[in-house]
């Protein structure tokens, strides 16, 4: 699996760390409820098909991203740093 | 029919005619007591025991291909009883003893081998933690043995003892695991269940729930509609998407593990052994086959295949472990979707929606709990409470933090 | 001997003596093993897997599934090597497997007369009862029936190797279409990576008698090759079988560099797995042939028809003198041909269909079928049914022909499934089933060598495309075969047992059986016959399985389905994909500044992580690790002990947001922290769970220095980079991983002061170092920082300098403690100043603890936000109902504490429901005189002097403790601010 990292280019997947579920870029604010905060910690939509999940291009320039990606055929859709992303959804 | 030694011997002298079909292939009925959605280890032996324990034969269990299709069809095989928390160690400590009647009660060679895991460390804190464990077993009454290094040599003469990077310090065996053949598992359920009058739908998938005023009223199906008094999901790595057919949404990601084997090759590993410092395990089919895997490729994925890395890193954890596998060749390797849950525990609860229970979180430990999952399960369908074995895995227990965190590594899933 | 006088694709100039099973053979550069093996009328090869009957050769490529050998000689025997794949070597020792006590007088051929017992699935039937007996009986006997090969138990010698590659087209097959494709390919300005199996490219044409472009087809694909040579932007990659298609243009492939040799290269692999990253892929892997069952189908002497023209064209060596041949395709008359060609004599052609041809001058029976054979260890006889009647025809070598199966395996590898065409009755490829891979040739259905070529060209134009560079004018070269015309015919009715499976034993009859017990899906048909699941991964028995399925359903054959294909193509051995994972290979060393002096002074080392760090240092006089110790424990206290910290993380952290950043990160507050001053902070997980913990010094307003422990510190810079990266981008803040650029040392004890004024240019005092004091200091014109924090519990400084340093500091230190009566101490004394003073590990922060379990719930600060802060209020998180941490000491006769243990009230028993906690961590105390411990117990902050007792069942010790504080030394920490 290769994942096109915004900075590094063209990259073997193994060099790459997953974290999970992309709404974790969203955290909550501290004065949110704890509903909120177990919505964050442990609700996830787990699609089959398109899924916004966070990379850490860990052995590279370690930046965290964030990628589309479809989960039934493995393609990725879109890569963009996280801090981009997370501007863009605001 | 029953199965025995001598019917196979009549059957042998007269051209193996007389053998019956292992299921009916019914079509669905409009209406049932019980819906069993997913048609794997789970869900087949849940409807088994809703007939045995419960007398409810009312049942349909709807499977999308083919029965045991999924992750019981193509896992590692393993059988234990040897977890640290509690929760779970009474829940696989019962689900091993359900395997030790197992095929006297479904008349079906399931091929249960209890040969020994051993689980090596590899350091003083990682034998600890072993100590840890093995005192919860012993307690749990189960059985447990801490092995020193010299032990482990005896046993296990073919691991790299001498210039291995993670010297080996010791390790904890627990004689009564093993392995078991999985389908056998899944049609000797399947056949145990279709006997006792449960109906076993393939090419049935379940598009969506028939909900009023807070209540299942049954399901949509490729095959139409289907009425139920009460709806159970075991759909593993699915649950996800059929949680959300009916409104959840759950602590779940679905997750591809790797799996692999080996050319068939004359009995050389007799145990099931794994490896602390590099999530490895291993062990000899009665095929002869080497069966082994190691972790998650670690991105969710509905995908059932993975990518090389992970399929060299395992590769790599056996050579460094028994370097003596280095001339047996992968044959095949496959893929599962997993349903890891926030804290590697499973989940067997109702829902908010009455008469509609889920079965999930299984993360790749699954194999091992058919017989318990499907005890548990039934039992709660049938009389809406908790079997003792399994009354700690609450969906609710995230809220409130009464997590059960055998790795101890918090709420993401693919580090459990 | 059947070498054929002339002819072959052989180097007759030297003779390559090898032996099997004892025996010593002469063959030439240029066999295979098989070929060479039939060169010397060898027949019998090897035992079929459950009947144990005598098979011979079957195939000449890595599809074979009765020729599977043992190749080498004592601990390093390879199994199941296939002798069609071997190139032989001068040497060369093979062995049969799965026979006892010798391939041709083989006892279990008794399963053979068993037959009808063992059919598909008995096992499953029976060996239930008496239930004793399975494991004691029943399973040892199966699994010592089961496997071919054996392992030999001692470690692979073998080397082995990985590689990468990057291409802009990969073409898989050096058949016409790939040699075709890949020269049009690298003339229009592509990266070609062209891999084939086999050590001679040309594909079927070094097989056939065909011509492309006027000249024989070997002499065609070799002229190719040597083209293909001299372009710079090639690399032909034999004796490579790609193994797998991966997500994003990965391929696995296996190199077989050495396996051919008899003295290969000191310092070359055995094999090698790449990992190939090409934009886009042209698969011309070509096509298997697929046999026609019937009655007794597998003897020695039967074979493929495509096999057959192999060992006679390319080998010149004939299988047999009397050849008959099978078939219901015009590739069986081709044989006839080629056999005709070579002065071979040729029993009959028996085709299945009635309008066959008469086609040359040797007997063809039409509308006929062949239903029977003899000869037990070599084919002696057939039994052919025509439409006159039923009649025996003498032959030693049956050539079947079935058709051809393109490889469309490696499109299946990403859940791709191929589609069915009539014309061919074969599986062709779906259109991007792999994206960037195109198909050419017979894997794509084109038979004919001529259509193989043309669409070789096509697929090349068509890459070329894909990747913006122009396709060279390049016309298909000529070839003239005719087009191949099937009628499908895949099984022979009757009632003998008749193999759809040779490897692993499976036959007609089993597949019906399946069928009758409503195993009919074609999955449960492959799992209960167990059909497709041998080596051969079902590649020249999956089809008529299907065919047989799809008669007894009464379906057509794309209706019944099709079973995967998964990754590898063909087996690769485990040392291979694990290529340099044994010993010390498997995962980096990472070595402490101070390694060299510590191994000079005869350190004991231990493993902590990745690291090696000192785990006791033994003088003269003690043999016993608690003597060194013991003895390191009370040198501290005492006057002096030094031990390198190093591996402990360090990250650097400044900016204008440094201080709220440490605010966010830690669950107490760090922006209250003065400049000059270190202090204690609890990390928390977003779950509420302690993550780590650590001191961070604040060097300056915009500047910290965080530790962390050894265990977390690659977990919490990711956690940094996270908060950073994705959750508070606002915020001004940079930080950097610094554990490997500065050599650290604790230096601990009353005379730890003394020491380091001596070394250190500045003055410590109470006032420029107070406890929890840090700052910047200078060696000489060496920089260090000094942080007067312990662990030990001793008035105590770690001192860092530049890693290049860290020996010169480490020597410097050693001679300055010795002076003071003092010296080095390693992990273990650490570990007991430690627990002496109730600091915790990850042994305590395991994971699952909160910082209430700990005892610093009130670090949690309630005034600002920080990571875990909410979730850690949940309920089940905090109160008598959770295990807390408590110190233990032995109160009755038996003292000994044992990690791991579980701890029962007085009086109650042993159970789970009774379980009251567990010991996390335990030492002997020198200061005490008795072990002491960490555990954690339900309740355990309310039952400080309770009586509790440690149960541990596994190594049987039973020990009566009483609940404490954790801090057993100096509780109001007067040794640390003095």
């Amino acid at each position: 699996m290769r994942i096109i990292c915004p900075l590094c280019g063209d990259r073997d997947s193994r060099e790459f760390h997953y974290r999970g579920a992309a709404k974790l870029i969203n955290r909550p604010d501290g004065d949110a409820s704890d509903q909120a905060f177990f919505d964050y910690v442990y609700l996830r939509d787990n699609p089959a098909g398109p899924n916004r999940e966070l990379w850490f291009h860990e052995t590279g320039c370690r930046s965290w991203l964030v990628a589309e990606r479809n989960t039934v055929t493995h393609e990725f859709l879109s890569v963009d740093l996280a801090e981009t992303a997370k501007r863009g959804a605001k | 029919m029953r199965y025995s030694a001598l019917q196979v011997f009549l059957n042998g002298l007269t051209g193996n005619k007389g053998w019956k079909p292992v299921w009916r292939n019914p079509d669905p009925k409009p209406y049932y007591d019980v819906i069993i959605i997913g048609g794997g280890g789970h869900g087949l032996s849940t409807a088994y025991y809703l007939a045995k324990n419960h007398g409810i034969t009312n049942v349909a269990v709807l499977e999308r291909g083919y029965l045991g299709g999924g992750n019981v069809g193509r896992n590692t095989t393993i059988v234990r009883a040897n977890y640290m928390l509690e929760g779970n160690s009474q829940f696989y400590s019962h689900s091993l003893k359900l395997w030790e009647g197992l095929e006297a009660d479904l008349n079906y060679n399931t091929m249960l081998s209890q040969r020994g895991q051993v689980m090596l460390g590899h350091s003083d804190g990682q034998m600890d933690a072993l100590a840890r464990r093995g005192n919860m077993m012993r307690m749990q009454g189960d059985d447990a043995v801490l092995w020193g290094k010299d032990e482990v040599r005896k046993h296990l003469y073919y691991l790299n003892h001498d210039s291995a990077r993670f010297p080996i310090y010791g390790g904890l065996m627990h004689w009564r695991g093993g392995t078991a053949r999985h389908d056998a598992v899944a049609w000797g359920y399947a056949r145990g269940a279709d006997q006792r009058g449960v109906d076993l739908i393939q090419n049935c998938e379940v598009k969506g729930f028939r909900i009023e005023n807070g209540k299942v009223l049954g399901v949509d199906t490729s095959r139409g509609f289907i009425g139920a008094g009460k709806v159970g999901m075991t759909v593993a790595g699915r649950s996800s998407q059929v949680g959300q057919m009916a409104g959840l949404r759950l602590p779940i990601e679905s997750h591809v593990l790797q799996a692999f084997v080996t050319e068939g090759l004359k009995p050389i590993i007799p145990h099931v052994v794994s490896f602390g410092m590099g999530h490895f395990y291993i062990s000899q089919s009665d095929k002869g086959g080497l069966v082994f895997g190691g972790d998650l490729d670690m991105y969710n994925s509905y995908a059932q295949r993975g990518n090389l890395p992970m399929v060299e890193h395992v590769a790599e954890a056996g050579m460094a472990l028994m370097p003596m596998i280095g001339k047996a060749k992968m044959l095949r390797s496959w893929g599962g979707i997993m349903d890891m849950s926030m804290d590697g525990t499973p989940i067997i609860d109702k829902t908010v929606i009455d008469g509609f229970f889920i079965n999930c979180g299984w993360c790749y430990g699954g194999f091992k709990a058919v017989p318990g999952s499907g005890d548990a399960f039934s039992h709660l369908i049938a009389t809406g409470n908790y079997h003792k074995a399994a009354d700690k895995f609450l969906l609710k227990r995230f809220e409130t933090g009464h997590v059960i965190d055998e790795t101890g590594n918090g709420a993401t899933p693919n580090l459990h | 001997m059947s070498r054929l006088p002339k002819g072959g694709l052989l180097d007759r100039s030297q003779q390559i003596p090898f032996s099997f099973d004892g025996n010593t053979y002469l063959g030439f550069k240029g066999d295979t093993l098989a070929s060479a093996l039939i060169a010397n009328d060898v027949r019998l090869v090897g035992r079929s897997f459950k009947y144990h009957r005598p098979r011979g050769i079957l195939t000449a490529g890595s599809e074979e599934p009765n020729a599977l050998m043992g190749i080498g000689t004592g601990g390093q025997i390879t199994p199941n090597v296939r002798a069609t794949m071997q190139e032989i070597y001068r040497g060369l020792t093979a062995q049969s497997q799965n026979r006892f006590p010798s391939l041709a007088f083989d006892m279990l051929a008794v399963n053979d007369l068993m037959a009808p017992f063992f059919s598909a699935g008995f096992y499953y039937k029976t060996f239930m009862w008496p239930s004793v007996l399975w494991e004691k009986l029943y399973e040892p006997l199966i699994r010592r029936a089961a496997g071919l090969g054996a392992l030999t138990g001692a470690a692979d010698a073998a080397k082995y190797d990985k590689a990468f590659a990057h291409c802009d087209v990969l073409v898989i097959g050096a058949g016409p279409a790939g040699l075709i494709a890949a020269l049009a390919a690298a003339r229009g300005g592509a990266d070609v990576i062209l891999a084939d199996e086999d050590f001679r490219p040309g594909g079927r044409l070094n097989s056939e008698t065909i011509a492309v472009d006027g000249k024989p087809g070997p002499v065609w694909a070799a002229d190719i090759a040597a083209k293909l040579r001299d372009i710079d932007n090639v690399r032909l990659m034999p004796r490579t079988t790609i193994t797998g298609a991966y997500d994003g243009g990965t391929y696995g492939a296996l190199e077989r560099v050495s396996n051919h040799l008899a003295d290969p290269a000191p310092d070359a692999p055995l094999e090698t797995f790449w990992r190939i990253t090409a934009k886009c892929c042209i698969l011309a892997g070509g096509a298997i042939e697929r046999p026609i069952a019937f009655a007794n189908n597998d003897r020695p002497g039967i074979m493929m028809a495509s096999a057959l023209r192999s060992y006679v064209n390319r080998f010149s060596a004939a299988p047999g003198q009397q050849v008959s041949i099978f078939t219901n395709n015009d590739d069986g008359h081709r044989t006839a041909h080629d056999l005709a060609a070579l002065g071979i004599g040729i029993a009959a052609v028996i085709d299945t269909r009635a309008d066959a041809a008469l086609s040359g001058d040797f007997p063809v029976l039409t509308g006929a079928e062949v239903v029977n054979t003899k000869g037990r260890k070599g084919l002696s006889e057939i039994t052919v049914k025509t439409q006159a009647g039923t009649r025996q025809i003498k032959s030693d070598c049956l050539a079947v022909s079935g058709g051809w199966n393109p490889s469309v395996h490696l499109t299946c590898h990403m859940n791709g499934r191929p589609v069915w065409r009539d014309d061919i009755a074969a599986f062709v490829p779906t259109d991007n089933a792999v994206p960037g891979m195109v198909v050419a040739g017979a894997a794509l259905g084109e038979f004919t060598t001529h259509d193989a070529l043309k669409s070789g060209v096509a697929a090349a134009k068509s890459v070329l495309q894909a990747l913006g560079l122009k396709a060279p004018r390049q016309v298909a070269p000529n070839a003239n075969d005719a087009p191949v015309e099937i009628t499908p015919f895949w099984h022979v009715a009757g009632t003998g047992r008749a193999w759809l499976d040779m490897a692993n034993d499976v036959t007609v009859k089993d597949v019906k059986l399946a069928h009758q017990e409503n195993f009919r899906s074609v999955e449960h048909m492959k799992r209960y016959t167990t059909l497709g699941m041998a080596p051969d991964q079902g590649k020249t028995s999956n089809m008529g399985a299907l065919a047989v399925m799809a008669e007894m359903t009464e379906r057509s054959i794309p209706e019944t389905g099709t079973t995967t294909f998964r990754p590898p193509y063909t087996p690769v051995a485990l040392g291979a994909l694990g290529a340099h994972g044994k010993g010390k290979g498997f995962a980096p060393e990472r070595f402490i500044p101070s390694d060299d002096l510590a191994r000079e002074m005869g350190a004991t080392f231990v493993e902590a992580g990745l690291w090696y760090r000192p785990s006791w240092f033994a003088q003269t006089g003690e043999s016993h690790w608690r003597q060194s110790c013991d003895r390191e424990v009370q040198m501290v206290r005492r006057s002096v002990g030094i031990c390198d910290v190093t591996t402990l993380g360090k990250i650097d952290v400044q900016g204008p947001d440094a201080a709220t950043f440490l605010d966010r990160v830690y669950c107490n507050t760090f922006s209250t922290l003065k400049p000059g001053k270190v202090r204690y902070g609890l990390m928390l997980r977003e779950d509420g769970m302690v993550m780590d913990d650590g001191t961070t010094a604040r060097l300056g307003d915009q500047h910290y220095v965080m530790t962390t422990t050894t265990a977390a510190a690659g977990q919490v810079m990711t956690h940094l980079d996270f908060c950073a990266q994705v959750l508070w981008p606002e915020l001004d803040v940079q930080f950097i991983s610094v554990t490997e650029q500065w050599a650290q040392f604790a230096v601990a004890g009353p005379k730890s002061r003394d020491l380091l004024n001596d070394l250190i240019d500045q003055d410590i005092t109470d006032e420029t170092f107070p406890y929890m004091g840090c700052g910047e200091a200078s060696i000489g014109n060496v920089g260090a920082r000094l942080f007067r924090i312990s662990f030990s519990g001793e008035h105590a400084y770690e001192i860092a300098v530049p890693a290049r340093f860290g020996d010169a500091l480490a020597r410097e230190l050693s001679t300055r403690a010795e002076a003071l009566e003092g010296g080095w101490y390693g992990m273990e004394a650490l570990n007991v100043l430690r627990l002496e003073k109730g600091f915790i590990t990850h042994a305590e922060i395991h994971g699952r603890v909160t910082a209430d379990d700990i005892g610093m719930g009130r670090m949690v600060s309630a005034k600002k936000d920080s990571v875990g802060r909410v979730s850690s209020r949940r309920p089940g998180l905090s109160g008598p109902a959770r295990e807390q941490l408590v110190g233990l000491k032995p109160v009755g006769a038996v003292k000994q504490i044992l990690g791991g243990a579980h701890l029962f009230n007085e009086g109650a028993a042993i159970s789970r429901e009774n379980d009251q906690g567990y010991i996390t961590s335990h030492c002997f105390s020198p200061h005490l005189g008795h072990p002491i411990a960490q555990a954690f117990v339900l309740n355990g902050h309310a039952r400080t002097g309770e009586r509790i007792r440690m149960v541990d069942q596994l190594r049987n010790v039973k020990t009566l403790c009483e609940i404490c504080p954790p801090v057993f030394l100096d509780p109001e920490g007067e040794k640390l601010r003095g």
